[in-house]
């Protein structure tokens, strides 16, 4: 019989902070941009330049800390670690590793109704690199350094995870923590938020821990469980052939789906990490902690309280709502604009589900203003269009964030109010179609709906269907 | 401390040089010695003392979050042995 | 009227006073240069067609009355590890000798901004390694006193430019006594300032924990004036201070009466070159007269400093020098295999042996297995050699003894052996590892005739102290000047 084997994870993830100007200079971080136009001579590292640390990096950061529980280091450095590679100016990468800024945190996930914790190890701050791209005219490598001293966090934690479901529901805890304190957009698929898996598998029971590998490049969730699967396999078949595990670095391939060791004999692993003389401590005092804390937001947990006592909708409804800050945040923006909270959790529960589903796109993907949802509610409120027109123009709200009233006014959608022309209209449909009038008279309650219909269809649909139903029961 | 052929393998490996034979020879000796020399420090006790990496306690120096550089890249690839299309050009890379 | 011979605020107040116009100034070191670079080497490069016009442009601003300092007009010389915009900034290397900067380093933009004219770059030892100027992949320079000797260094350059006559003033740069030893070598006055006091931006760095810009010049003077332009606050340097008692000039009054000196009875043993023993007493008794109270003490850690500087600097040095690695600008081997190939032989090719020595010895003390038992080490006793300073601080207001325990070797004599060369520095180094100021100043002259230096030291940010004292002791004497500048036009 065959051995059972448990898998050990623990997450490097690297989340770009979200500062409008690098860690260490003033060029632009924006995303996009022509090769080396958001460059400078700290960026590019050219001799004689220095670093100046962004104070915004310094409170993202403590921000994350303080949203998964860690300790703050009240004085804290940066270190050199050094290793030449083109996408690296200086040939050393400035980051934390003998002071990082956050230790000791830990954060709740729940996997098939089971909550466990994750807990962090280290929280540190560092720059990113820049970009090589290969250029086959040439057979030849492009640096682009825009890249280059973008801020950001790694979040270290230790080997408490056990499967890709577990992995998984800890990244989307991070990115909602994230997003919820405005830190980062955290885009897997744009690299504002890069996981390293470290991985080794142990048979049940066991006390020890394998040998871990450490493999990178995973863009999605997706190729994330992929790669865990992967490595599992690939681990658990050495051992079974009594071959060794090896500790190394590999990247995943996700088209391909298989992974490969970067080696090289150029490559040391020896960092030889210093703390960096061109950079002063950070101290940060009580006051500093205190603002920080007091500045943060209302995270998820805090939000599900309140919504259910302030706003008296389902739990469920809730659930899906804080789950993205997006959503969250248009659900609140509504309501201040006036809206009544269970109208709101409805448009967002059923139509803007249906949508992103048919659009293919999860919630950070919207796009549409509160502003033109409020309006919406208010204009079916007053009954200025009926539903199924609500239905037509939120569509027109999701995909192009249209104004409702301008757009109701221009397509001639609004509930036609006409006393007269819908008495016309009724009266018609009464003459016309004996048949349900005998029905309805005759106890058939299902045969007025055919009549609304036809009301309905002659009014273009803009009528209000109760007024319609109102105005037939007293013809008849 | 002697200081063995691997050793200076090891650090050209660090620091991105290649010695020749006489240089490695050379290096050999000079770092040894240079180690020999340097472990006077242990003469110290220094148990109880704080490594200083900052001679003083200055803290918190910070830049505002405003962006202050434009797109200088003319000016900075002027010093590049080689560019193509607005990017610094290297030997391919592995990945 | 011979300007080359006048001190640099001399050449400032004729220039204001009309006397002597800006171009002709820059003119006449130009073609100092000319003349005698040639037997001294103490250039790199000479900006002949930048100087003139910046000149024009100065001499315009002072008619103007837009230019009113006292440097105003006065032609400077830069150490070649501070980066000038459009002007080759080599650090005396081959892996930057096609380096242009696009930016300029900040103390060197103060000197612009107060008028003064920029000649060219001065000579040094590759990235600032080395006490003789021997090192530079442009020749070395030769002591203007006698050029079988060498100038020290590593601002050979600068201290040799100054001595010679060839400019009146030059910045270098100070990371275990690259300004004072050179100065002392060369019978000039030169500053180190406390750490932090001096914007580093753009200066290259060797060992970014130590390293401090400052002048050199014929007299104390002159570099309590460049030392007040250029020790401005620096937003774009995080080890830059912001101060306000950069009024080094005020300081500048010959009175020492009550200054309290200690004598560090641990600098005064067998090493130390019983000449330069004596003519340090001599000075400590001329300040006596002058009023100073003069007392020996044992400052202790003398004998520790060296090798936690070459720990601390070669490790430092290691990790700064990595840019330097053919991608984005410098040399790059003609030709490779692949990328790291072409670091190796870019770097191999471009460096040389000194360098690539502290290199490899930095890279080593970090490495994995040894940082604790070197580098932290170093960084512990460094606190050491702090206390010992901090203590004596407590009873001293200054802290006067010889620079180097030699005078000027002998070209070519010292670089057969590095640990010797590295114990020339046991006066000035500890000074750097606990961030003070430092000044030297000439103090008199050996059996050969070489100059012999005069070093104080000063407790952090108390720059006002030693210059003080170093000009109350300088009005005992007359500048001299070496005699082949003396013989000059005779």
């Amino acid at each position: 019989m065959g051995k059972t084997y448990e898998t050990v994870i623990g997450l490097e993830v690297h989340v770009e902070l979200a500062t409008k100007t690098k860690i260490f200079c003033g060029c632009s971080t924006e995303f996009g941009g022509a090769p080396n136009t958001h460059t400078c001579p700290v960026c590019t590292g050219m001799p004689g330049s220095l670093p100046v640390l962004n104070k915004g990096v310094v409170e993202k950061a403590v921000a994350v800390g303080l949203a998964t529980n860690c300790t703050i280091t009240r004085n804290c450095k940066f270190d050199r670690k050094n290793y030449f590679y083109p996408d690296n100016p200086q040939n050393y990468q400035i980051s934390q590793l003998y002071y990082p800024i956050c230790r000791d945190g830990k954060v709740e996930i729940e996997v098939d109704g089971k909550k466990k914790y994750v807990r962090i190890h280290e929280i540190h701050m560092e720059e990113d690199a820049g970009k090589l791209v290969h250029d086959p005219y040439t057979d030849s490598s492009l640096v682009d350094f825009n890249r280059s001293g973008v801020p950001l966090i790694e979040i270290v934690s230790e080997p408490d995870m056990r499967s890709a479901e577990e992995v998984i529901a800890y990244l989307e805890k991070l990115r909602l923590i994230i997003q919820y304190l405005g830190a980062s957009d955290c885009k897997l698929n744009e690299g504002s938020m890069r996981a390293d898996v470290n991985l080794s598998v142990r048979e049940v029971g066991s006390e020890e821990f394998g040998t871990r590998t450490e493999t990178k490049n995973l863009n999605s969730f997706k190729a994330i469980a992929r790669a865990i699967e992967n490595e599992r396999e690939r681990q658990i078949d050495l051992i079974e052939s009594g071959e060794p595990v090896i500790q190394e670095t590999r990247r995943w391939d996700d088209t391909k789906e298989y992974s490969y060791a970067m080696r090289s004999k150029e490559d040391a692993q020896d960092y030889r990490y210093f703390p960096d003389p061109d950079l002063v401590p950070i101290h940060i005092s009580d006051e500093w902690l205190k603002e920080i804390r007091n500045n943060q937001p209302e995270f998820r947990d805090e939000k599900r309280i309140r919504y259910k006592e302030e706003y008296q909708i389902p739990d469920y409804d809730i659930d899906i709502i804080t789950n993205s800050k997006k959503l969250a945040d248009i659900f609140e923006e509504t309501i201040a604009l006036g809206a009544q909270p269970k109208k709101v959790s409805n448009w967002l529960m059923v139509e803007t589900m249906r949508l992103m589903k048919e659009h293919q796109i999860d919630a950070d993907g919207l796009s549409f203003s509160a502003k033109n949802l409020a309006s919406l509610i208010k204009m079916t409120d007053d009954k200025k269009i009926n539903g199924s027109v609500a239905k037509e123009v939120f569509e027109k709200i999701f995909t192009e964030d249209i104004e409702p009233e301008a757009y109701v006014k221009e397509h001639g959608l609004a509930t036609v109010n006409d006393e007269g022309a819908l008495r016309t209209a009724c009266e018609e449909a009464v003459a016309n179609n004996p048949k349900a009038v005998e029905d309805y008279r005759g106890g058939k309650e299902k045969a007025l709906g055919a009549l609304v219909g036809q009301v309905m269809k002659a009014m273009k649909g803009k009528a209000d269907p109760a007024s319609v139903n109102k105005m037939l029961r007293e013809l008849l | 401390m002697t200081i063995t052929d691997e050793t200076i393998d090891y650090v050209g490996i660090l620091a991105k040089l290649e010695l020749s034979d006489e240089e490695k020879l050379q290096a050999k000796k000079d770092m040894s010695d240079m180690l020999d020399y340097v472990s006077k420090l242990n003469e110290l006790d220094t148990e109880n003392v704080e490594a200083m990496s900052h001679t003083f306690s200055y803290n918190n120096v910070f830049r505002e979050d405003v962006v202050i550089n434009g797109d200088n890249r003319d000016n900075l690839l002027k010093n590049a042995p080689e560019q193509k299309d607005g990017c610094y050009k290297v030997p391919k890379t592995f990945d | 009227m011979d300007i080359m011979s006048m001190t640099a605020t001399e050449i400032g107040r004729k220039i204001k006073a009309g006397e002597i116009g800006v171009v002709e100034a820059v003119k006449a070191c130009l073609e100092s240069i000319e003349k005698y670079d040639k037997e001294y080497n103490c250039f790199v490069t000479v900006d002949r067609e930048g100087a003139i016009s910046q000149a024009e442009e100065i001499q315009k601003k002072i008619d103007a009355g837009e230019l009113t300092g006292p440097l105003a007009g006065v032609p400077i010389a830069i150490k070649d590890n501070m980066c000038q915009e459009g002007v080759l900034t080599s650090c005396s290397s081959k892996i930057l000798s096609n380096f242009v900067p696009t930016y300029t380093s900040d103390a060197v933009l103060k000197l612009m901004e107060a008028g003064a004219v920029i000649i060219g770059k001065t000579n040094m030892d590759e990235f600032a390694m080395g006490s003789t100027t021997e090192t530079s992949y442009y020749g070395e320079t030769k002591n203007p006193w006698d050029i079988s000797r060498v100038p020290g260094g590593s601002s050979g350059g600068s201290a040799a430019a100054v001595a010679a006559e060839e400019v009146p003033c030059a910045l270098g740069s100070d990371t275990g006594g690259s300004i004072r030893q050179p100065a002392s070598f060369c019978g000039v006055t030169g500053i180190k300032p406390t750490y932090g006091r001096v914007s580093r931006y753009g200066l290259i760095a060797y060992g970014s924990s130590l390293d401090q810009i400052g002048p050199l010049a014929k007299d104390v003077t002159d570099c309590a004036t460049i030392l007040e332009i250029i020790s401005q606050y620096d937003s774009k340097d995080s080890t830059s201070v912001n101060r306000t008692d950069n009024d080094f000039t005020s300081a500048l009054c010959d009175d020492v009466k009550g200054l309290k000196i200690g004598l560090p009875r641990d600098y005064f043993t067998d090493g130390l070159d019983p000449e330069i023993k004596e003519a340090v007493y001599q000075a400590a008794e001329v300040l006596k007269r002058k009023g100073a109270i003069v007392e020996e003490f044992d400052l202790g850690m003398v004998e520790y400093a060296i090798p936690a500087y070459y720990i601390i600097a070669s490790a430092e040095a290691s990790s700064n020098l990595e840019r330097f690695d053919g991608v984005k600008y410098g040399y790059r081997t003609d030709s490779y295999t692949d990328l790291h190939n072409m670091y190796k032989k870019s770097r191999s090719e471009g460096f040389g042996a000194e360098v690539k020595r502290r290199i490899m010895l930095g890279s080593f003390v970090l490495s994995s297995g040894y940082y604790d038992a070197y580098y932290v080490k170093a960084l512990k006793v460094k606190a050491l050699i702090k206390q010992a300073y901090d203590k004596a601080f407590e009873k001293y207001d200054i802290i006067m003894g010889p620079v180097a325990p030699t005078t000027a070797l002998k070209l070519g004599e010292s670089l057969s052996d590095p640990i010797k060369m590295y114990l020339g520095d046991v006066y000035t180094v500890p000074v750097n590892l606990a961030g003070l100021p430092g000044i030297s100043l000439p103090c008199g002259y050996d059996r050969n005739g070489m100059p012999i230096g005069l070093q104080m030291v000063g407790n952090a940010f108390e720059e006002k102290k030693i210059i003080r004292a170093a000009y109350a002791y300088e009005q005992t004497r007359a500048y001299k000047r070496p005699a082949g500048v003396c013989e000059r036009g005779l």
